[in-house]
């Protein structure tokens, strides 16, 4: 092994490209247990990617890629044309930012909450209930609120009926959309967002918190000077990770929750996406779309993470 | 940190816990609701109200998804997708994990970095579903299975975990004639029995709950799995709802509807008390995964 380390570091010679052949011969069988996956990333990843060209083409599938007509950013300019554009702009916008201001806390304040608890069966009890949410499907959160929100007999409307005497169509009024949609995902996922930060308050040393008792802060105090800072680069990588999937606004959820009557409020990129090419065969006009979503996708994962690392904090990569 | 037991302190706790308890209720009273109604008679459902516990116990919900052949078909199309999906996603994620956590392979980093590329740009919906749709993938199961069949994330978190794994083991494998798939099936997964658990969890709920392929996938009503039929018989009625130009009939009766939301999730909740104590190990072996 320390021959192959030496060869690294010289410039290729003859007999290198010999220790390279002797090198693949020893390990061969490192080499084919390497050859299915890199063949899965080769064609479920990359050729999709090259497949990214249909988006400069009039593509239809009986020509293929190499033989469709390059038509160049027709398609880029017909979508930025639309005025559609600026709905499905301002649907992904105030879905990510409701998602930021409304669910992304909690998690955090739940973990805090918990941290508090010193009766461990108590905590590992209100851990189990809150869990039990993130493992059901999108199919089922969404069926869920459907059986508890509608107005033909769900539980929520038959509350509000005997206490208002009134109805609320939840589910088909689009200015509830929103509400809805964040509703979903608290429920959800608060409960299994709190476990990264439970770890990593699992780790802070009880001695500080003792050194501040000394100093008498009272509990409110220690997790302001304590508890928090020492969660933070928690925190900020959780952001980034956030704000590098900014666009992907659940799209499952969406999918699932959109209705013709929603359509103007509901309707993002990824459904945008879906509806015009997979329902309406507009294959290169879609395809464009989706390509322009992966590359605002990947300025805003860099971005977020050249900005952490300026604010002193690791970044992600 | 034991706090001191100040009057403060103690009204602090008995509100701490009672907003945690009451959260946790919050959170799965839907599922009781969900479950009770299922069980109640739909003559009692009619009357309106809140459900915690059904008066008039009937299993006339389930007799009737059982008397049907779509929705015990899809069961077995789920659990078919889940098992053998599973095993899948294990072999192909451990065999790739595996060489690339050997320090001194060449063409490790290339590769990483190419795995790691996947993670940050994609092709998207449309070119991919043409990739599928010209492998002939589109309307059998293996569309539901190889398309997902490594996480970029979960092979670059079992590299590592292999990574951390004595080299020492192999090097004593190997005197005693073991070959290297010899050393990752015999030294390196037993030993990494947590991790695979974790993952093989990970990946199996995966699969129970997928259903935007199967939508995208497979036109065959014949081989959607329980998810699609969740979403056509709960949202999609739903939806209908209202518009009058559509039957009475084709909308189920509430009761059935809940019973096949509990059919359809019935499966994680047996498993969920089992896989409970691996959550927070398996989380932590991602160490961030938002």
């Amino acid at each position: 092994m320390k021959a192959e380390t030496a060869a690294r570091t010289r410039p290729a010679t003859r007999s290198d490209k010999n220790l390279l052949w002797r090198d693949i011969i020893k390990n061969r069988w490192l080499y084919i247990m390497l050859i299915p996956g890199v063949l899965y990333f080769v064609i479920f990843k990359y050729i999709p990617m090259y497949g990214i060209t249909m988006a400069f083409q009039d593509y239809t599938p009986y020509k293929g890629i190499l033989g469709s007509d390059w038509v160049g950013f027709k398609h880029f300019q017909r979508f930025f044309g639309e005025p559609q554009f600026w709905t499905l702009f301002r649907n992904t916008f105030l879905l990510a930012i409701y998602n930021m201001v409304f669910f992304f806390p909690l998690p955090i304040v739940l973990a805090l909450m918990m941290n508090e608890v010193r009766r461990e069966r108590f905590k590992r009890f209100v851990q189990t209930l809150v869990y039990v949410p993130h493992f059901v499907s999108w199919v089922v959160v969404v069926g869920v609120f459907y059986m508890l929100f509608t107005t033909e007999g769900g539980a929520i409307n038959e509350l509000l009926y005997s206490l208002t005497g009134q109805k609320v169509a939840f589910l088909l009024e689009p200015g509830w959309f929103r509400t809805m949609i964040v509703g979903q995902s608290i429920w959800k996922e608060v409960g299994w967002g709190t476990i990264i930060f439970l770890a990593a308050l699992s780790g802070v040393d009880t001695q500080l918190y003792e050194a501040a008792r000394m100093d008498g802060a009272n509990r409110w105090r220690q997790t302001w000077h304590i508890t928090l800072p020492a969660i933070r680069s928690t925190i900020i990588i959780l952001l980034i990770l956030r704000l590098g999937n900014f666009l992907d606004t659940g799209f499952e959820q969406i999918f699932l929750m959109l209705t013709p009557t929603n359509r103007d409020v509901g309707e993002v990129f990824d459904t945008y996406v879906y509806t015009k090419g997979l329902t309406q065969a507009q294959y290169s006009y879609s395809a464009a779309v989706g390509l322009f979503k992966s590359v605002v996708g990947l300025a805003l994962v860099l971005g977020a993470n050249t900005m952490a690392k300026k604010f002193g904090e690791e970044g992600v990569y | 940190m034991q706090q001191d037991k100040t009057w403060g302190n103690r009204i602090f706790d008995i509100v701490n816990h009672g907003l945690l308890l009451l959260i946790g209720i919050v959170t799965v009273i839907p599922f009781i609701y969900i479950l009770a109604v299922s069980f109640t008679s739909p003559h009692e459902v009619a009357k309106g109200g809140f459900i915690l516990f059904p008066k008039e116990f009937s299993l006339a919900a389930y007799r009737y998804i059982f008397s049907t052949d779509t929705l015990i078909r899809s069961l077995g199309v789920s659990i078919y997708i889940t098992v053998i999906g599973t095993l899948l996603n294990l072999l192909f994620t451990s065999l790739m994990a595996y060489p690339l956590s050997r320090r001194y392979l060449r063409g490790r980093q290339p590769i990483l970095l190419g795995v790691l590329f996947t993670m940050l740009f994609s092709g998207g919906m449309i070119p991919t579903y043409f990739v599928v749709k010209s492998l002939h993938l589109t309307d059998t199961l293996w569309s539901l299975m190889l398309p997902t069949a490594i996480s970029a994330f979960n092979l670059i978190v079992l590299k590592n975990f292999f990574q951390a794994i004595p080299d020492e083991l192999e090097d004593a494998a190997k005197i005693d004639g073991c070959n290297d798939v010899g050393v990752l099936f015999r030294i390196v997964l037993p030993l990494s029995m947590p991790a695979m658990a974790t993952f093989s969890l990970f990946y199996a709920v995966a699969h129970w709950n997928s259903f935007f392929n199967a939508v995208i996938y497979i036109n065959d009503s014949e081989k959607w799995p329980v998810q699609v039929w969740l979403r056509e018989i709960v949202i999609l009625a739903q939806s209908r709802i209202g518009d009058t130009s559509i039957e009475e009939t084709e909308i189920q009766p509430l009761t059935i509807r809940m019973a096949v939301i509990v059919f359809s999730t019935i499966p994680i909740m047996l498993v969920y008390p089992f896989l409970q104590k691996h959550f927070a190990k398996g989380v932590m072996l991602g160490s961030v995964k938002g």
